[in-house]
């Protein structure tokens, strides 16, 4: 065993009481979560949801799905930095965003099962009775595709911690086809969730209506992803600090400058086609009534305001400030996704026949995120995801930064 | 016929036919199946009497509902179409014209929202014009529900294991098998609100009424242009929007709203791999450069090193030969000094 999993041998030999307020919490939480999976599948949708034939979807939708692709968004926009733009100084940043990438797309597709009515046709859009005149089979297509390419970017972790050095040499050489392959099914999808609203123009609000609606989802989903790489590194600090080697350490304030940079700017752009998008369409009257009031919340208070943080803390080299800013994104994303598929939807609609969740709609999704949470501290205490495995450290090392070496360079030692 | 006449005639068939046939392919105007079938519903002829439900529920074998179809006082509340419920009739109380019932169930739409927005293709448009939906790999995702201007399809949500989508067939199955000559609501209605036929005679008939009687009716079909068109068509006497029917749809058919977005998904799959390789390529490339400047400067550095360590070399083996040279020109200087003074003492002694 290695140094690193030492401390985990003592804890285990100790013996602490398993009654730890997390354990107790969570506990609980994924005990709820059993008792009303069952109720789901013996009582149906009606037995544990507020949904309607006026409101098809609701937070299984508007959380799970829109709210977990976008912040899952972390895994190609980090990888992509890392290995196709050559920023290798964000290397250690890449496996814990593959992993939450990885782990967000498959409770993505855990959620779905919850929410439609034959969960086991799920695969029937892509191996059976395909309908590629939706918009929803692109999605469908580009998600099923895009977690068999996050599973396959994960495995090198999984591969090293069981010492098959073979097939994870194997792994890596993929690692470029991998992104790139990534990059293209995230696109396609991060903007074909915004597209999915795009066929109801008369139920949805016009100012979240637009014909921008795919750009504004993949643009968002950006900065939605470099946000959680920063928030997600703020946390998994905090609590799995024991976990991190000097790689990780070290790289990490530079890793919260770098993407706090490249949150600002994409934060900039989505700013000012949003702009373009309210001209476009004349929507500017809108703007003085509630749901005006609502869009400038979104608009000012967590698009252009996180903005500001972000430069403002790039600028001063203050990670406290990044680290607010990327708060402030996250929140603004699951306003925006909330607005476009719930709060806005139906619109048109009188008050009493507007959709709100049953407390069991939200604790299933809460069940959901702690499952998420508990798998992803199994395999983060585990396996090699904030420190690099000490076998496969060197030659890792080598292969990225010399790939076609004939000299292996040595220290500048001489005269002697 | 002369066999050249027939010749030419076969020739301008086959020319119509191609022609034909290549104008409505290239044609992004679709007008609907030519002689589907519709119904037009009179909102003026309408009593409000239920029978249509009543005859719904029977040809589709729905469970009765709670309240019997005779029992009018159900029309004090709007209601809406559900899983047990194809149709409903509803009232509206308009100021100076009293009472006016309008009957609510799928349009039947020429290019159906919910068709081009099923994944799995559960729906379809037939030629004679109903919109339908089979179970067989229906997966329940509701997105026809989110898609459907008209919020026409229901879910059986207390069902856990196979829930299904409900909706108005226009009776397509009890047609197609010849148990039914016209839709059930239809041959229910006692006052002819209901009229089924060809989709182009209804719109004759319906200009025909509003030539018959004039001011009794807007001049508008409600769903001659409405999402592109609908098998279903309204006439009325008081504005649509007064009887629940949406004026601000427009007439841009749904899948036209979703065609621009997926168009663009097949330019991702080609350009991005391209421009993002490209984008490796060249961040590799500054890196190489980086590296080999760096190497350069390593090397440069080197035999630099070397060079003043082989002067350093050079310079001390010099020293030590003046060194060496100036000992042995000493030594001999001493040597000789010392044999001079031998002999001059030698001299001496003599």
């Amino acid at each position: 065993m290695s140094a690193q999993h030492a401390p985990v041998t003592t804890v285990a030999t100790e013996r602490p009481s398993l009654l730890t307020p997390f354990n107790i919490i969570t506990g609980l939480i994924v005990l709820v979560g059993l008792i009303l999976t069952v109720l789901r599948f013996t009582k149906g949708l009606a037995g544990v949801t507020n949904l309607s034939d006026n409101n098809a979807w609701g937070i299984w939708i508007s959380f799970d799905l829109l709210c977990g692709v976008a912040l899952a968004a972390g895994g190609y926009t980090t990888s992509a930095a890392c290995y196709v733009f050559g920023m290798k100084r964000y290397h250690a940043a890449v496996r814990p965003a593959i992993l939450t990438a990885f782990l967000g797309y498959a409770l993505v597709v855990f959620a779905l099962h919850y929410d439609v009515g034959r969960p086991w046709r799920l695969p029937y859009p892509i191996f059976y009775s395909p309908g590629p005149t939706s918009v929803l089979f692109e999605v469908g297509l580009c998600v099923f595709l895009y977690l068999i390419v996050l599973f396959l970017e994960w495995t090198p972790s999984a591969l090293e911690w069981l010492r098959l050095k073979k097939w994870r040499n194997l792994m890596v050489r993929m690692t470029l086809a991998l992104t790139i392959f990534g990059v293209v099914l995230s696109t396609m999808h991060q903007s074909s969730l915004g597209a999915l609203f795009l066929i109801a123009p008369a139920k949805l609000h016009p100012l979240w209506y637009s014909s921008y609606l795919p750009v504004y989802f993949f643009i968002s989903s950006i900065a939605a992803g470099l946000s959680m790489v920063i928030f997600e590194g703020t946390l998994s600090h905090r609590y799995l600090h024991h976990q991190m080697d000097e790689h990780y350490l070290s790289a990490h304030d530079q890793v919260a400058l770098g993407f706090g940079r490249g949150a600002a700017i994409v934060l900039v752009v989505y700013f000012f086609l949003k702009l373009v998008g309210l001209a476009l369409d004349n929507n500017w009257h809108y703007l003085l009534t509630g749901y005006g009031a609502m869009y400038l919340v979104e608009l000012l208070g967590l698009v252009a305001l996180p903005a500001l943080l972000f430069a403002v803390g790039v600028r001063e080299k203050n990670v406290k400030i990044i680290r607010w800013a990327a708060v402030l994104t996250v929140l603004g994303i699951v306003l925006n996704r909330f607005n476009v598929s719930w709060f806005a939807f139906n619109w048109h609609l009188p008050p009493a026949e507007r959709y709100f969740p049953s407390w069991m709609e939200v604790a299933v999704s809460i069940y959901i995120v702690t499952v998420g949470l508990l798998v992803f501290r199994f395999i983060a205490t585990r396996m090699p995801i904030f420190h690099e495995h000490p076998d496969f450290r060197e030659p890792a090392e080598e292969e990225e930064e010399y790939p076609e070496h004939e000299t292996r360079p040595h220290p500048p030692s001489f005269g002697h | 016929m002369q066999r050249r006449q027939f010749l030419g005639l076969l020739g301008a068939t086959a020319a119509t036919a191609v022609l034909g046939k290549t104008a409505q392919a290239g044609s992004r105007h679709f007008t609907g199946y030519p002689n589907s079938y519709g119904v037009l519903f009179d909102a003026t002829r309408c009593i409000g009497c239920r029978r249509c439900e009543a005859g719904c529920n029977r040809v589709n074998r729905l469970p009765a509902p709670a309240r019997p179809f005779d029992d009018l006082s159900v029309l004090d509340s709007k209601r809406r179409t559900d899983a047990r419920t194809f149709t409903v009739v509803n009232r509206y109380d308009i100021p100076g014209k009293g009472p006016v019932y309008r009957k609510n169930q799928c349009q039947h739409c020429l290019e159906p929202a919910c068709a081009s927005s099923c994944f799995v293709a559960a729906y379809a448009k037939t030629p004679q014009g109903a919109v339908i939906w089979e179970e067989g790999v229906c997966v329940g995702c509701r997105y026809c529900m989110i898609a459907c201007p008209f919020d026409i399809p229901t879910f059986e949500y207390w069902d856990p294991l196979a829930p299904r989508i409900m909706k108005c067939h226009l009776c397509y199955p009890h047609l197609t098998a010849g148990t039914l000559r016209v839709p059930g609501c239809v041959g229910a209605c006692p006052t002819e609100a209901l009229v089924y036929g060809r989709r182009v005679d209804l719109l004759r008939e319906a200009r025909h009424r509003f030539h018959l009687f004039p001011g009794r009716y807007l001049d508008h079909i409600y769903g001659e242009h409405e999402m592109g068109g609908t098998n279903w068509l309204y006439i009325s006497g008081v504005p649509f929007r007064e009887i629940g029917l949406r004026e601000d749809l427009g007439v841009t058919p749904a899948p036209e709203f979703t065609s621009g977005a997926l168009a663009a998904v097949p330019i991702i799959a080609a350009a991005w791999p391209a421009l993002f390789l490209g984008i490796y390529a060249i961040s590799q490339a500054k890196d190489k450069a980086a590296r080999q400047e760096k190497r350069q400067a390593l090397r440069e550095a080197l035999a630099k090193a070397q060079e003043e360590c082989q002067a350093e070399l050079a310079k001390v083996k010099a020293k030590a030969e003046a060194d060496k040279k100036a000992a042995i020109e000493r030594e001999v200087k001493k040597a000789l000094e010392e044999a001079a003074k031998a002999r001059a003492a030698g001299e001496e002694g003599e």
